[in-house]
């Protein structure tokens, strides 16, 4: 069952270099219990896309120009901002990248988990407390009975994560959105976290948007994959798939960028240039300026995203070449 | 947290000490003594000599401050050679009429400097922004005394509503007090109701782009406790530190309004008391500002300490 479908989704931001495109044109959906990743550089739109779903989007500059956002149904973008503070939480949890300052410093931990209870259902102090006990409990934290009295600099930045996931979790969202959720992280505690999200996927049946720009978090927890590049969607696959046989020129850049273990390579691969910037975008393909494949047609109109193989589209003029080198 | 305010207490003598010597040093460098005004513009310079004597005013500078100092141990400030009373009684007849005009000045402050910054924040950039932004630059810009005597001009002398001068105690007739202390704290609170709209509206800006405020939303928390739980608290914690100072501005500008108003507060008293050379009661009276200033930034710490955990657990 589909519980998330994004259609046509296009975010505008002013600037000072006049309104510009975060987001073009992206279509994708989530079933329920599924992992999607999006994957794609600083400033490729995937953090803006999530912030979307949520209603988020600070509002100016942002601006959502086209688009539909459904998520069990229901045009969120539809929804008026009463209605939105009923789907986050309950429907839709969310887990930023910053532990260290998502949670507010002056209030305890105990506090912050319980008011999300008390504004969503109709239950006592006594209630509240011991879900959020219970939360801190199931997240890993040790002694949450004690613990739930801290206050957030009382805690490591794992301990603060998995306190952020419980956060989101402990009203039983059916979709829980994390935004490089392990980016802050040392590698051990990255490790953990992800395993709890998969656990936690499973124990609550619930579906995971994870944005990262780390392909090996991608191959640790996703089952389906988007490419993200400048603000459009450039290839989207199934996760073996995608690290099999990747179409996309980005993609296969970023793929070849994984440093392994048997390589003597002395350098890293990386791919020549920089993303561009959102005022001053290449005309057709955003990527030709990079891409080693570039033809004068690549500059000539903005490929569409088509079918690759089944479950599989690329949006590269030239993926049927590619797909048979 | 015991242990922070008997630190800050201890630390505070230091404070006193230089106080009250600077207060010391500073009135006996100024030409001119309380002789002449005592013995008026007719006595001689032996008449004038024997007043200075018997009030040991003749004796070397540093035997009249060990004698202020031991008397101060003691709890006695000594006599006020003009007002023929205690110093502690005379301060303590006018303090009550600084304290509560500057806690209604005080009162005012908080209630629309908070409001203005906070709805100028919330609405940036907007006419309300733009609005209240002017008008704290206005408050920031005029003089209180001049704000107090055009106030006198119109509403005493044009409309006749209020009094131009004059105080009434509190306990005495409170509509009475209200009716005489309006237009001075008004006069007093303009300026720093400008300067706490602007620090209120520039701290909330800050708080609302923080990490934390969006983590409130996307748990669905309805806009007034995302606004006046999570960002309030936040934005409390600078803010406190000004109202600090505010509240020491305020005692201080209170000198100038009571003048202007005629109103016979610590402030008056201590400016006929500089007028006359009245050591004593300057000394005294200096003294007793300086204790209250002292007492409200422990306060300010107290507070402080108070509204942020990080700092309530650093001191143990």
């Amino acid at each position: 069952m589909t519980i998330l479908a994004v259609k046509n989704l296009r975010v505008m931001f002013k600037t000072e270099h006049g309104e510009i495109a975060a987001v073009d044109d992206v279509s994708f959906d989530l079933k329920q219990g599924e992992v999607l990743g999006i994957v794609g550089e600083s400033g490729s739109g995937k953090s803006v896309s999530a912030l979307a779903v949520m209603g988020l989007l600070p509002k100016p500059p942002a601006r959502i120009a086209q688009g539909e956002v459904w998520f069990e149904g229901e045009n969120l973008l539809h929804y008026t901002d009463r209605d939105m503070r009923r789907i986050r939480g309950p429907g839709i949890g969310m887990v930023f990248q910053e532990p260290m300052t998502s949670l507010n410093p002056v209030f305890t931990i105990g506090d912050q988990l319980m008011e999300t209870v008390r504004v969503h259902q109709k239950v006592g102090p006594k209630a509240q407390r011991d879900r959020a006990i219970e939360m801190l409990a199931r997240v890993g934290i040790a002694m949450p009975e004690r613990r739930i009295d801290d206050y957030p600099h009382q805690l490591s930045g794992g301990m603060r994560q998995r306190v952020m996931i419980a956060m989101a979790l402990i009203c039983n969202p059916r979709l829980l959105i994390a935004d490089e959720p392990t980016t802050a992280l040392d590698v051990t505690i990255q490790q953990q976290i992800l395993e709890l999200l998969l656990d936690l996927r499973d124990e609550f049946k619930m579906a995971i948007m994870i944005i990262t720009h780390n392909m090996g978090v991608v191959a640790e927890m996703a089952d389906r994959v988007i490419v993200m590049y400048a603000g459009k969607i450039v290839e989207q696959a199934p996760v073996n798939e995608l690290f099999a046989r990747p179409v996309h020129p980005y993609t296969r850049g970023l793929l070849d960028s994984i440093p392994s273990l048997d390589d003597d390579r002395d350098r890293l691969k990386t791919i020549p240039g920089t993303l561009p910037r959102p005022w001053a975008l290449p005309p057709g393909c955003r990527f030709q300026p990079r891409c080693a494949f570039r033809v004068d047609a690549c500059a000539a109109a903005v490929p569409p995203l088509v079918s690759v193989r089944a479950e599989h589209e690329s949006a590269c003029i030239r993926q049927d070449e590619l797909v048979a080198s | 947290m015991g242990r922070v305010i008997l630190n800050r207490i201890l630390g505070s003598i230091p404070v006193i000490l230089i106080v009250t010597l600077i207060t010391f040093g500073l009135m006996r460098a100024i030409p001119g003594d309380v002789s002449a005004a005592l013995g008026g513009v007719s006595s001689t310079l032996a008449e004038r000599e024997l007043i200075r004597k018997n009030l040991g005013l003749d004796q070397p500078w540093h035997v009249q401050l060990v004698k202020w100092y031991s008397g101060m141990a003691r709890g006695d400030l000594g006599r006020s050679i003009f007002l023929g009373k205690d110093v502690t009684q005379a301060t303590f007849e006018r303090l009550p009429v600084t304290v509560s005009l500057s806690i209604y000045a005080l009162v005012l402050t908080l209630i629309f400097g908070m409001i203005t910054g906070v709805l100028a924040a919330l609405r940036q950039n907007t006419w309300v922004d733009q609005a209240s932004m002017m008008f704290a630059m206005v408050g920031v810009s005029m003089p209180n005394f001049w704000i107090g005597l055009m106030m006198i001009v119109f509403f005493s002398v044009q409309l006749g509503w209020l009094p131009t001068g004059g105080y009434v105690p509190f306990f005495q007739d409170p509509w009475g007090w209200l009716r005489s202390t309006t237009m001075p704290a008004v006069s007093l609170a303009l300026l720093q109701i400008g300067l706490l709209a602007r620090i209120t509206r520039s701290t909330m800006l800050e708080v609302l782009r923080q990490d934390y405020i969006r983590t409130a939303r996307a748990k669905g928390l309805p806009n007034y406790l995302v606004v006046c739980k999570h960002a309030l608290a936040n934005t409390m914690i600078p803010v406190v530190t000004v109202i600090g100072i505010i509240v020491s501005l305020l005692i201080s500008g209170a000198v100038v309004t009571e003048s202007v108003f005629s109103i016979p507060g610590v402030g008056q008293l201590l400016t006929s008391a500089i007028l006359n050379r009245d050591y004593p009661m300057i000394q005294g009276g200096l003294l007793f500002v300086t204790l209250l200033l002292v007492a409200i930034n422990i306060l300010v710490d107290v507070a402080y300490a108070w509204l942020d955990p990080r700092v309530r657990f650093e001191g143990g």
